[in-house]
Order: C-alpha cells, then sequence, then structure tokens
C-alpha cells in the first residue's frame, strides 16, 4: 500500500543523503520525494511517498526517527490530508487537435502556461489520481517531456 | 583566552574523561599531535588505522566508557571503515576523529582528500563535519552523548586542517540537548505488568539475553529475576557473560552453533524474553519456526529492533537494565505467593535432561591436539577470569561454547559484522582499560594475520597481551562449510606458506612458543600465560576438526548437526 509520510528534518547539510541512503540501504521504496523549508529556517519538511505492507512502513517509521537529524515524523496515509502534486506536460498541439486538448485543460482547470506553433505547454496541480488521469488522457496527441513535483502534503485541520 | 581548534578538540577530549586515544598520525592531523604533548591524554601509536578504531572498540567494551581513536585524512579515515561498521553492528560507543583537507579544498580531490561523512553515513550512529571552529566544542559534546546514550554506537567527527588552525574563545558545552534526540530509557509501566503477568503465567519460560545485558548493565537483575524466578538463561555471543557461566540454569549459547539444551529450550519454551537481543539470522534460523510455541517478549532500546526480524507479542521499548528492575520490583511480592521452584521443575529439569543428552562435547584424542580442550586448557589456567578476545571463524565460536564467561565485558568479539583481524588489537585496547587483567586473544591462523603488524604495538607498550593461535592451517569455518555443503571443494581455504609465529614474535621483541604434543598442552601453555610482555603460543591443532553443533543456515534450530 502507498503511504505518505510527512517528515520534518534538521535543515543541514546532508540530511537529504542521510534519508535517501537509509531508503536505499535498508532495501526500501520511494516513490516520491519533495524537501523544502519552512517558516523555521533551521527546519525543512519532507514529504515522501512510499510503499510496503505495513510490517516494513513501521521499519521506514521507525528507522526515520531514528536519525539524529530528524526531528518528526507523521504517516499522513489515515489521517485526512491535503495532498497536491504538480506537473508540466509539452504536449503535440496541431490545428486538428489543439481545441480538444485545450477543453481537456478546462475540464481539469489546468494552465496553458507558454505555446508554441505545434506544442502547448501545460500546468496541473492535483492529487496523484487526477495527475495520473491527466498524463493519461493526454499521452493519445503525444507528451514530448513531463516533469512531476513529488507530493506536498498537509493533515487537514478538521480530522472527525 | 582563544585556543586554536587542536587546543578546544584536546581540551573537550579531555573534559569527556578520554584517557586514551589509539591513533595514527598524517599530514591533514600534524597540527592536532602537535598539541598532543602538552596533554595528559596517552597516545597510542597503532601500526594500521584499522587497528586504532579496533583498539578504540575493544577499549569501550572492556570499560564501558567511550572508545576513542584519531587518524589522518583519506586513506587514514577509509582505514577505519571496518571498524566502524564492527561498532557499530555491536553497538559500541566510539567517538572516530578524521582529519580532512582544509575546507576550501574540500570536494577539490585534493591530496588525501575522501569525503568519509559520506562513506560513513550508514555505519556510524551519526556523523559530523566541523566547517567552523566555533561549533567545535559544541559538536565533540554532542559526538560523546551520542555515542554513549541510547542504543550506543560510533560517531565520526571529520576535523578539516584549517579548523583545527584557527583560533577561537573556548567555551565548554554544560549540557547537551538535541531536539531532534530524545532516547526513551524508561519502561512503560503498563507493559511492566503484561510482562510481569506472562511470567506468572509461564510454565516454561526462557531467558534469551543479549549485548544489550552487558550494554546497559543489566547482568545483576537479569541473574536475580533468573534465580528467583527459576528460569533457564541462554545468550547470544554478544551476550556472554551476562549470567554465570557455571550456573545450573545457564545453557550456553543458542542458535548455529547453540547448545542443544539452549535451541531445544527455545523450540519448547511457552515465554521467550528477549533482552537487548535483535533476533538475528545467525540466532533464530529459519524464522517461522522460531520459538513456535512461545509468547514473545521483547525488551530493547531500540525501536527498530523491534519487530523487525519476528513480531512480537509485548514490546518493551526500554532501557535493558531499567526494564529489569522495574520488572524485579514488579514481581518480588510474587515470591511470596507462588512457587517458581516448584512450577518450574518440570521445566528446568527437562532442559537439563537435554543438556545431559548431548553436551558441547568433541572426541578427545592422545596424538592430535583437541582445540576445545585448549579453550578448556585456557579457562582452567585462568580460573575463567580473563578478558578474552576473539577474531572470527571456528576458534570465536569454540571460545564462545568452552570458555565459560562469568563476568560482563570480559568477552570481546565481532558479532554482527564478523570482522577478522578484530580480535588482536581489541586486546591491545582492552588491556589499556584493563591493566589488572590477563587479555587473552584467541585467533585462528588466518584471523590472526590481518592485523599481526599491531606487534609491534603491543610490545611497545610492554603490553602483557597473550595470542594464542589454534592453528589449523585452514580457513577453517569456511572449510568447514566446504566440506559439509561444498563436496568438500577446498578452494582458496588452505593456508599455504604460513608464517614461522613462533619466530615471527621473537622477530617483534616479543616470546613465542609452539606446542604439537597434546602431552605438552598444559605446562607450555601455563609457562606462556606466565612470560612477562606480549607472547605468542601457536598451538597446532586438529586441522579438519568442525564446531558442532550446527544449524545449516535457513535451518530450523532443530535441526542441528551433531557431533
Amino acid at each position: 500500500m502507498r503511504h505518505i509520510l510527512s517528515v520534518t528534518v534538521e535543515n543541514e547539510p546532508g540530511v537529504l543523503s542521510r534519508v535517501a541512503g537509509l531508503f536505499s540501504g535498508r532495501g526500501f521504496n520511494i516513490e516520491s520525494l519533495n524537501v523544502g523549508p519552512t517558516l523555521d529556517t533551521g527546519v525543512s519538511v519532507m514529504t515522501i511517498t512510499t510503499e510496503g505492507d505495513e510490517q516494513i512502513i513501521e521499519q521506514i517509521v521507525k528507522q526515520l526517527r531514528k536519525l539524529i537529524t530528524v526531528i518528526k515524523v507523521v504517516d499522513l496515509t489515515d489521517l485526512k490530508s491535503v495532498l497536491r502534486e504538480m506537473v508540466l506536460l509539452k504536449v503535440n498541439a496541431n490545428d486538428a487537435n489543439r481545441a480538444e486538448i485545450l477543453r481537456t485543460v478546462d475540464i481539469f482547470r489546468c494552465k496553458v502556461v507558454d505555446v508554441s506553433i505545434d506544442e502547448l505547454t501545460i500546468e496541473a496541480t492535483g492529487n496523484y489520481e487526477k495527475i495520473s488521469a491527466i498524463v493519461g488522457l493526454l499521452t493519445r496527441f503525444g507528451i514530448k517531456e513531463i516533469s512531476r513535483s513529488g507530493m506536498v502534503a498537509m493533515k487537514r485541520s478538521i480530522q472527525n | 583566552m582563544e585556543l586554536t581548534g587542536a587546543q578546544i578538540l584536546l581540551e573537550c577530549l579531555k573534559r569527556e574523561g578520554v584517557e586514551v586515544l589509539f591513533g595514527f598520525p598524517g599530514g591533514a592531523v600534524i597540527d592536532i599531535y602537535n598539541e598532543l604533548p602538552n596533554t595528559s591524554l596517552k597516545h597510542v601509536l597503532v601500526r594500521h588505522e584499522q587497528a586504532a578504531i579496533h583498539a578504540a572498540d575493544g577499549f569501550a567494551r572492556a570499560s564501558g566508557k567511550v572508545g576513542c581513536c584519531l587518524v589522518t585524512s583519506g586513506p587514514g579515515a577509509t582505514n577505519t571503515v571496518t571498524g566502524i561498521a564492527t561498532a557499530y553492528m555491536d553497538s559500541i560507543p566510539v567517538v572516530i576523529l578524521t582529519g580532512q583537507v582544509p575546507t576550501p579544498l574540500i570536494g577539490n580531490d585534493a591530496f588525501q582528500e575522501v569525503d568519509i561523512v559520506g562513506i560513513t553515513r550508514p555505519c556510524t550512529k551519526h556523523n559530523y563535519l566541523v566547517k567552523d571552529v566555533r561549533e567545535l566544542a559544541h559538536v565533540i559534546r554532542q559526538a560523546f552523548y551520542l555515542a554513549r546514550s541510547g542504543r550506543p554506537g560510533p560517531v565520526l567527527v571529520d576535523l578539516p586542517k584549517d579548523v583545527m588552525q584557527v583560533k577561537t574563545k573556548f567555551v565548554w558545552p554544560d549540557d547537551v540537548k538535541m531536539r531532534s534526540y530524545n532516547p526513551n530509557c524508561k519502561p512503560h509501566s503498563g507493559q511492566i505488568k503484561k510482562v510481569a503477568q506472562l511470567i506468572r503465567d509461564a510454565e516454561r519460560p526462557i531467558i534469551y539475553a543479549g549485548g544489550g545485558v552487558i550494554t546497559s548493565k543489566a547482568h545483576e537483575s537479569l541473574t536475580w529475576l533468573a534465580k528467583n524466578l527459576h528460569i533457564p538463561v541462554t545468550a547470544t555471543l554478544m551476550g556472554l557473560g551476562c549470567f554465570p557461566g557455571d550456573d545450573k540454569l545457564w545453557l550456553g549459547m543458542l542458535g548455529m552453533h547453540g547448545t542443544y539444551a539452549a535451541n531445544m529450550a527455545i523450540n519448547n519454551a511457552d515465554l521467550v524474553l528477549a533482552v537487548g537481543a535483535r533476533f538475528d539470522d545467525r540466532v533464530t534460523g529459519k524464522v517461522s519456526t522460531f520459538a513456535p510455541m512461545a509468547k514473545l517478549v521483547h525488551i530493547d532500546i531500540d525501536p527498530t529492533s523491534i519487530q523487525k526480524n519476528v513480531s512480537v507479542h509485548v514490546p518493551l521499548v526500554s532501557d535493558c537494565r531499567l526494564a529489569l528492575e522495574a520488572l524485579k520490583e514488579e514481581l518480588a511480592p510474587s515470591l511470596a505467593e507462588y512457587d517458581f521452584e516448584a512450577g518450574h521443575m518440570p521445566w528446568v529439569t527437562k532442559v537439563g535432561v537435554w543438556g545431559k543428552e548431548h553436551p558441547l562435547n568433541y572426541q578427545a584424542s592422545e596424538t592430535t591436539i583437541k582445540p576445545q580442550s585448549v579453550v578448556e586448557k585456557i579457562h582452567e589456567i585462568t580460573k575463567g577470569e580473563a578478558v578474552i578476545c576473539t577474531e572470527v571463524g571456528q576458534h570465536q565460536m569454540w571460545t564462545a561454547q568452552f570458555y565459560r564467561f562469568n563476568e560482563p565485558n570480559c568477552f570481546l568479539s565481532s558479532g554482527g559484522l564478523g570482522t577478522m583481524g578484530y580480535g588482536f588489537p581489541a586486546a591491545i585496547g582492552a588491556q589499556f582499560a584493563r591493566p589488572d587483567k590477563m587479555v587473552i586473544d584467541i585467533a585462528g591462523d588466518g584471523s590472526i594475520q590481518m592485523n599481526i603488524q599491531e606487534m609491534a604495538t603491543s610490545v611497545c607498550n610492554n603490553l602483557g597481551v597473550k595470542i594464542v593461535i589454534l592453528n589449523n592451517g585452514y580457513l577453517g569455518m569456511v572449510r568447514q562449510w566446504q566440506e559439509l555443503f561444498y563436496k568438500k571443494n577446498y578452494c582458496s581455504t588452505c593456508m599455504d606458506a604460513q608464517p614461522d609465529f613462533v619466530k615471527l614474535a621473537e622477530a617483534y621483541g616479543a616470546a613465542g612458543f609452539r606446542i604439537t604434543d597434546p602431552g605438552d598442552l598444559d605446562r607450555v601453555l601455563r609457562q606462556a600465560l606466565d612470560t612477562p610482555g606480549t607472547v605468542i603460543v601457536d598451538v597446532r591443532v586438529e586441522r579438519e576438526e568442525n564446531v558442532y553443533p550446527m544449524v545449516p543456515a535457513g535451518a530450523s534450530l532443530t535441526d542441528m548437526l551433531l557431533v
């Protein structure tokens, strides 16, 4: 099962390597990883999506907590959270299909952020499923380039 | 007053209680060495950096204090990696100080530059690169705190040359506070009550003790619990010495080369109390058949150890000593209500029968020396009171089996990593920690050659370390596997062209003895151990003797090959 971990870490050199090394060294899988600063300059937050059975996820969480530079680990999977990814897609576009592409962009409330004679660059945000759906739908037009962020996540204020 | 980085470093070591520093100089650490004569620190010059870290490790294991070593950048640093991994696997508190090229050169492939912080990230508890001399005192304080607290382990501090040269005001941090590190040491009272009830209810309990018992100094509480509640005790290699080896409740080591009684007891127990152990594959054999009838209680300070290899019924994250003391307090009143001795009598008797059916044994011989008999003889001569180090292989297992350890911190062996070449430098470290004790490295002829250069260190420091080589002319453990599982294809395990260990001892200015006749064993061994200074005893033993019992890798504990 896919799990989303929010990991609060000390913002210091090598911390990403410690986390990444933990996953590779112990044979855990990272599906996506996103790191960014917080309001406290000394602290960063990583959002890690990973996969494994219950026992493996328990080990991942414990091993992360064991790292000296990790301050806090929260498994957001079973909590109500806002999950977002962003993707930039460069799609082939010609006079015949441009309207259809724009319609799709509209339906998914994406944005066109760059245009040329035969390409459209589209920005989309949403949860994992939405992004996968957009990518799936646009594939038939020919995706020339794709750049996908890792997931960022936040626990919702109201849990019940 | 302003001090240089080197002066601050040495002042910090002094304040952390470091007495002995094992090291080897080089360009990047000359500034530190330049200041050394101005301190009270004892520096021991090793002959290879691997020995510096093993000696610091041996010092730590024998003393219970933090060991410390100092090496230069590049190859000096990489030479310590095996020793760091050894200490990491066995949770030994060591602080490793490595030199580094000056900060402006870092990342430029400078002479003797290596990213040792990157290299050692997966095999240290934590590591640091000090880029600013103002952080130095703080980092050293944290390094020692991390090394010795919680689940102990090696901590490396990388020290660029320029940081050692510049001056700053020395401020000793009074306290160490780290928001991201709070080792949970105290046991949860609810869990203690649960464990106590399981113990009261159990008919066939067994204690499975690991190195954590020794690390946390829990041996007294463990012994109290076992003796008062009449619970048989087995231990891992790392746990040997946590319970008296001559007690009737002692079953011997468990696992791959464990005793028949210990493995059968685990298999038939209805309650296994795992204390400071981690269910290593050499202990459990096939995990799915380990302790099939038992409720498992797992006491360990490291939450990651729990539910890692086996799923347990009652986990208890705690310092082992605090947990066992709490259990003792909880169970002491029960002694009046329950007759544990009578309750466990059938079980203790049954376990005793297993011990008599297949005791640790070997075929005695009048013509060749049996390696097991050498270990027994060493035990007899030293009255079981020596600090025993080993290398890795058959001799290590025979030592674990036949030297009945009575005290903690007296058996020093590379358990988790299985590092050949560990024992001799560790013995040097142990001798500095325990000048009052006889320190013996029981070695194989293969392993001893991995750090034989330390003869110079031992002789030069007038150390009384005794090396007893169980010389069978083979890399014996691998040969045993080849015999049993690889159709006797003895590829690369026969040690041809060995040195003359007696002459080698003499070449280093030490004494050398050779024993080839079983009739000479007692006399010559006594003479050798009585000889002052460093001694090598080359004992020519039965060449193709095997270690038994043996549970083949991946088999169930009950599938033992017996003598």
